[in-house]
């Protein structure tokens, strides 16, 4: 899974503005559900969580069950007051988290 | 994205046996723990109707990617604003799809996921609002894929 996020948001906002943010990760979101070739379950292996916050306050998250597709699509809205930085980051069940950054400036 | 190759759709499909034999009348009927998630939810609270707009297409063919788009009617600020929504579909495997947490900073009560649904059912969405108020809503969507062949 190297492949990086995919994030798209706008560059610069109105102060007060409410912007969409639209997100894509690259994950099988192994369901658990499944059984291999030999019958066997393949064992699940999904994103639990994702979370979105802005200069380290949260904005946005959820909890993800195997009901979520593969690549998992994530579209929320933002207000923007300031300029600063997005963080995003997917948990994997197996503790691992990818992370992802995104700037917004303010409207001159 | 990997393809499913042919033999695994086919052992997809064998998770679904138990729903496949249900009588075709059924439909949309619950299959799984889907009561306890909302009461887990709701802590046994009776949610009202309205508020919510959940968009899904009426029928879907691939039960695979199913795209699912809530919209709540909220001012969104500090002082009255949606906390959670839990949206669960009630005859997949497992009733549960996801819980969305907004803030203030959302701006706006909205979002949009892809699911997957196993067979037609319903899909709930319930919304815990600042104030602890609750609102639900639900919707059905046919699956063509998954079994029972639309």
């Amino acid at each position: 899974m190297a492949d990086k996020p995919r994030i798209k948001l706008p560059k610069e906002a109105a102060k007060g503005e409410v912007i969409q943010i639209k997100t894509l990760v690259s994950h099988v979101m192994e369901s658990g559900q499944r059984k291999d070739a030999q019958g066997k379950t393949i064992p699940r292996k999904i994103i639990n969580k994702f979370a979105c916050e802005f200069n380290g306050k949260p904005v946005f998250s959820c909890a993800l069950e195997p009901a979520i597709s593969a690549n998992p699509y994530v579209q929320f809205d933002a207000r923007v007051d300031e300029a600063g930085t997005f963080k995003f980051s997917w948990t994997d069940d197996d503790g691992t988290v990818i992370t992802a950054e995104e700037k917004i400036a303010l409207k001159a | 994205m990997k393809a499913i190759n042919r033999r695994q759709a086919f052992a997809l499909g064998g998770g679904f046996v138990m729903l496949t034999l249900m009588p075709m009348a059924a439909d949309a009927e619950v299959t799984n723990d889907a009561a306890k998630w909302i009461e887990k939810f709701t802590g046994g609270k009776q949610p009202a109707k309205g508020k919510i707009s959940l968009d899904l297409p009426e029928i879907a063919e691939n039960g695979n990617t199913v795209p699912l788009s809530i919209n709540i009617e909220s001012p969104m600020t500090a002082e009255s604003h949606v906390t959670d929504v839990l949206i669960i579909a009630d005859g997949n495997p497992n009733a549960g799809v996801a819980t969305l947490s907004f803030t203030p900073l959302s701006g706006k009560a909205e979002a949009s996921i892809r699911i997957r649904l196993a067979t037609t059912q319903n899909v709930v969405a319930v919304a815990k609002m600042s104030d602890g108020s609750l609102f639900t809503e639900q919707k059905t969507v046919k699956v063509t894929i998954g079994g029972c062949g639309g």
